[in-house]
C-alpha cells in the first residue's frame, strides 16, 4: 500500500516537491528507500498530513515544527511503553497485580 | 392570484434548494469555524487556525473525540478558507461537502504500531532511567527501526568498606569474562546508590551504542562510625573527671585522630560536634562528626572515693529526675 513520490504530491494538494525534499532532508519524514526511488508507506502519508498542517496551514515555522515532532514523538513513545507495561502488568496472577497497584497508589499519593 | 401563488411557491422552493445544498452532515461552515459570512478572508483564516490548534488530533494524542469534531472544521475550512471555492459555495453551485473523497487518517493512528517504529523517540528516558533500571533496560529498545539498538546494560554489585565509600577511593571488579575493572568510588557514595559506567554493558546491535555497567555499591558498616545523612555518628567513652574537670581528648575521625574538648560538666549522651569532619554530600557540602559521650565509672568504687560522695551530697544534692 505504499505510493511514491509523485503520487503523494498529487494526493496532498498542499505539497509541492519541493516542500518534501525538504522535510525529508531535515528528517521529518522518513519514507522507505527502494532501488533508489523513495516509498511512503500510509504512516508515511499521515505524517505528511500532519506537518502540512503545522507548516503550510498553521505556518508554525522549521525551528517550532521539529520540537513539536519531537515532544510528539516523545509521547508516542511514552504511550506505547506505558501501553506494552500495562500488558505486561495484566499477564500477572491477581496477586502480583494487586501489590502493584497498592505500590503504585502509595507511590503517585506521596 | 394563480399567478401570485405559482411565484410563491417558486420561491418557496428555491428556499428549500438552496438550504438542502447548504446542509450537511456538518451544518453550514461559516457556523462550523464560528464566523460571519461576510467575513473577510483573514478572519476566516484565523478562526480556522484557532481551532486547529484546540482540535487537531495530533496535537491531542488521547482525545477520542478530537477527530470527529476537527473534521467538521477541516471540512468547513476546504470549503470557505478557499477562494475560488467559497465564492461557489455563496451562489449556491457547491455545497459543504465539498468533493467526496475518503476522509485521512490521522498520524496518531499509526503512532501506536510497529510501522511508525523509526519515528518514535525514546529521548522522553533517559533521566527515567535514574529512577529505575527496569526503565533504562527495557524501554526504548523496542522503538528502534530494528536496525540500531543500545546494547543492554549489566548489573553488578560491589561492597565497599565505611571508609572508602566516606573518602572515595578506587576498587577493583571481575567483569564475566574474567577482566578487572578498575571503578572509581567516588566520595561519600551511600549504601544502596548505582554507579553508572558507560559503554562497558553490552555491545549495540548495528550501530547503536554499547549499554552501560550499573553498580550496585553496598557499604559495609563499621565498628566505630556510623552515617546519618552526611554526618558520621561516634560514642566516646570518658571518665568522671573527665567529665567533670573537663579534658581535651584524641578521637579518631574519618580523616584520622583528632584532638577534641570535652567540656567542664559534660553529661552522658550530650553530643560534641565537630563540623567538616563528616561526609561530603550530594550537593557539594560536608557532614560534621556527631560525638556522643558517655561516662565511664571506675572498674572499682574505692573506699576514699565513696567516703568523699558520701560527705559532698549532704552539701551539694541535686535532682536531675525533677522536672
Amino acid at each position: 500500500m505504499a505510493i511514491n513520490e509523485e503520487d503523494l504530491v498529487r494526493e496532498v494538494s498542499v505539497l509541492s516537491v519541493q516542500r518534501l525534499h525538504k522535510w525529508i532532508r531535515l528528517g521529518w519524514v522518513k519514507p522507505e528507500r527502494h532501488e533508489g526511488a523513495a516509498l511512503f508507506h500510509e504512516v508515511d502519508v499521515a505524517r505528511v498530513r500532519l506537518l502540512c498542517n503545522l507548516e503550510h496551514d498553521l505556518e508554525f515555522d522549521e525551528d517550532t515544527v521539529p520540537l513539536l515532532l519531537s515532544l510528539l514523538d516523545q509521547i508516542h513513545g511514552l504511550r506505547n511503553e506505558l501501553r506494552s507495561m500495562a500488558a505486561a502488568i495484566n499477564e500477572q496472577p491477581p496477586a502480583v497485580r494487586e501489590r502493584i497497584a497498592n505500590a503504585y497508589r502509595r507511590i503517585a499519593e506521596s | 392570484m394563480r399567478q401570485w401563488l405559482i411565484c410563491v411557491q417558486f420561491d418557496i422552493l428555491c428556499v428549500q434548494d438552496k438550504t438542502k445544498g447548504r446542509k450537511n452532515l456538518a451544518g453550514d461552515p461559516y457556523e462550523v469555524l464560528g464566523v460571519a459570512k461576510t467575513a473577510p478572508a483573514a478572519d476566516i483564516k484565523k478562526a480556522y487556525r484557532k481551532l486547529v490548534k484546540q482540535l487537531h488530533p495530533d496535537l491531542h494524542p488521547g482525545d477520542s473525540k478530537a477527530a470527529d469534531r476537527f473534521k467538521d472544521v477541516a471540512s468547513a475550512y476546504d470549503i470557505v478558507g478557499d477562494e475560488a471555492k467559497r465564492t461557489k459555495f455563496d451562489k449556491g453551485e457547491i455545497d459543504a461537502a465539498g468533493q467526496e473523497r475518503p476522509e485521512p487518517r490521522f498520524y496518531r493512528e499509526y503512532a501506536n504500531q510497529g510501522g511508525a517504529r523509526h519515528y518514535q523517540s525514546n529521548a522522553g528516558f533517559e533521566d527515567l532511567g535514574d529512577a529505575s533500571d527496569l526503565f533504562s533496560d527495557l524501554f526504548g529498545h523496542a522503538s528502534a527501526a530494528g536496525a540500531n539498538l543500545r546494547g543492554r546494560n549489566v548489573h553488578y554489585r560491589l561492597e565497599v568498606d565505611f571508609l572508602t565509600a566516606a573518602l572515595g577511593g578506587q576498587q577493583r571488579i571481575t567483569l564475566p569474562d574474567g577482566k578487572q575493572l578498575g571503578v572509581t568510588i567516588p566520595q561519600g557514595v551511600t549504601d544502596g546508590q548505582t554507579l553508572r559506567l558507560k559503554g562497558l554493558g553490552h555491545p549495540g546491535r548495528g550501530s547503536g551504542p554499547v549499554g552501560d555497567a550499573l553498580i550496585e555499591i553496598h557499604v559495609r558498616p563499621h565498628a566505630a562510625f556510623e552515617r546519618q545523612g552526611d554526618d558520621v555518628a561516634s560514642e566516646l567513652l570518658i571518665t568522671i573527671d573527665e567529665a567533670i574537670l573537663g579534658a581535651k581528648v584524641e578521637v579518631p575521625a574519618i580523616s584520622g585522630r583528632v584532638m577534641v574538648t570535652i567540656p567542664k560538666g559534660a553529661s552522658s549522651g550530650q553530643t560534641l560536634r565537630l563540623k567538616g569532619k563528616g561526609l561530603k554530600g550530594k550537593r557539594g557540602g560536608v557532614g560534621d562528626q556527631l560525638i556522643r559521650l558517655r561516662i565511664v565509672m571506675p572498674k572499682v568504687i574505692d573506699d576514699e572515693l565513696e567516703t568523699f560522695m558520701n560527705g559532698w551530697r549532704e552539701r551539694h544534692a541535686y535532682n536531675p529526675r525533677a522536672e
